[in-house]
């Protein structure tokens, strides 16, 4: 029997968040985090947690598995199960709604800083606005990002600055538009980077990277914004 | 974006640039005292060591790169752990009150080093 041990908290009744027991039957077979939780949910109504794809797509179920962060329904007990135990708990850092389910305000706050969209001023061309494959290829490894949060909410720094550190999520898509050849505001861009909290917060410590189920690299891309404020100030 | 009047540039390039140049003038500082202790030195060797000019600088330089160094670093841990967000205003009052202090400390520090190193 897996010992599987769940965040309880329900703001409504409960005083105080709890960790509650259970006893799960895997039949041997590796089952995904996400469906022992549905299935213990189909016994106990009142789990709460969040998900859409189950395909690691939607990123809506980003979890915290044996003290990592993670997507349940791409992680496979295999891989995380450690002596017979699972404890499940919410995203670190932000509010808890109910169980395992957070707040992502700050988090969509900080991404929306970075104004996460395509700015060009000039006039738009007929059909589209072509890019050569070599300039394509700069945005690999950064538009993939499904903003699931497990990077931002396994950094230190944005655990004691969500307001002010934009995080590794909201920073790798700083980054895509910084680098995509289509987009021109960059100096815009740069200009509301060189506070001492919203780039300069990260310490390279890689828990995003560490984390990150798309396999993306932030830590990287911090770099490259650290780069480009640099030689634009120097 | 960020007011951060008290951070030592107020741009966070700027002090991450101070720290990084900071760190590599102690480096090599700490290297080059290493160096001269490492075959045991006497107070005569010392004395003469330090009565070269470049030596001198070479400290003030040291000096002050330990004060920025320390600025720097200090500051971005009680802007971490001392805020408004995880305590209130008790966060605010406390990392102000830290702040003058750790000032005044590397403030006196440096005015010491440089009457040690000149007034001797
Ligand atoms: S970078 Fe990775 S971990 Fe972070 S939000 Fe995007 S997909 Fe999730
Ligand atoms: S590398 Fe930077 S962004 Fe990533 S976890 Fe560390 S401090 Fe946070
Ligand atoms: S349910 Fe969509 S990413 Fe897991």
């Amino acid at each position: 029997m897996l010992k599987v041990s769940i965040y309880r908290y329900n703001p409504e009744v409960d005083d105080k968040p709890y960790m509650q027991d259970f006893d799960f039957d895997t039949q041997g077979k590796d089952l995904m985090v996400l469906d022992v939780l549905e299935q213990l949910k189909a016994q106990d109504t009142t789990i709460t947690y969040r998900r859409s794809c189950r395909e690691g797509v939607c990123g809506s179920d980003g979890l915290n598995m044996n003290g990592k962060n993670g997507l349940a329904c791409i992680t496979p007990l295999s891989a995380t199960v450690k002596g017979n135990k699972l404890v499940l708990r919410p995203l670190p850092g932000l509010p808890v709604v109910r169980d395992l389910i957070v707040d992502m305000s700050m988090f969509y706050a900080q991404y929306e800083k970075v104004q996460p969209y395509l700015q060009n001023n000039s006039p738009a061309p007929a059909i589209e606005r072509l890019q050569s494959p070599e300039d394509r290829a700069k945005l690999d490894g950064l538009y993939e990002c499904i903003l699931c949060a497990c990077c931002s909410t396994s950094c230190p720094s944005f655990w004691w600055n969500p307001d002010r550190f934009i995080g590794p999520a909201g920073l790798l898509q700083s980054y895509r538009f910084l680098a995509d050849s289509r987009d021109t505001a960059t100096e815009e861009r740069l200009a509301k980077l060189d506070d001492p909290f919203s780039v300069f917060r990260c310490h390279g410590i890689q828990n995003c990277v560490n984390v990150c189920p798309k396999g993306l690299n932030p830590t990287r891309a911090i770099g490259h914004i650290r780069n480009m404020l640099l030689s634009r100030a120097t | 974006m960020v007011r951060a009047v008290t951070s030592f540039g107020r741009s966070g390039l700027s002090d991450w640039l101070v720290q990084r140049v900071s760190g590599v003038i102690l480096l090599a500082y700490f290297l080059f005292i290493g160096c001269n202790l490492i075959g045991g030195v006497d107070y005569i060797a010392w004395k003469a060591l330090f009565a070269q000019t470049w030596v001198r600088v070479f400290s003030l330089m040291a000096l002050l790169s330990l004060a920025a160094h320390a600025w720097i670093g200090i500051w971005a841990v009680l802007t971490d752990y001392l805020t408004e967000r995880l305590m209130g205003t008790k966060g605010n009052v406390l990392r102000v009150a830290l702040q003058l202090l750790v000032i005044v400390t590397i403030f006196v520090y440096v005015v010491w080093g440089v009457q040690i190193l000149w007034g001797y």
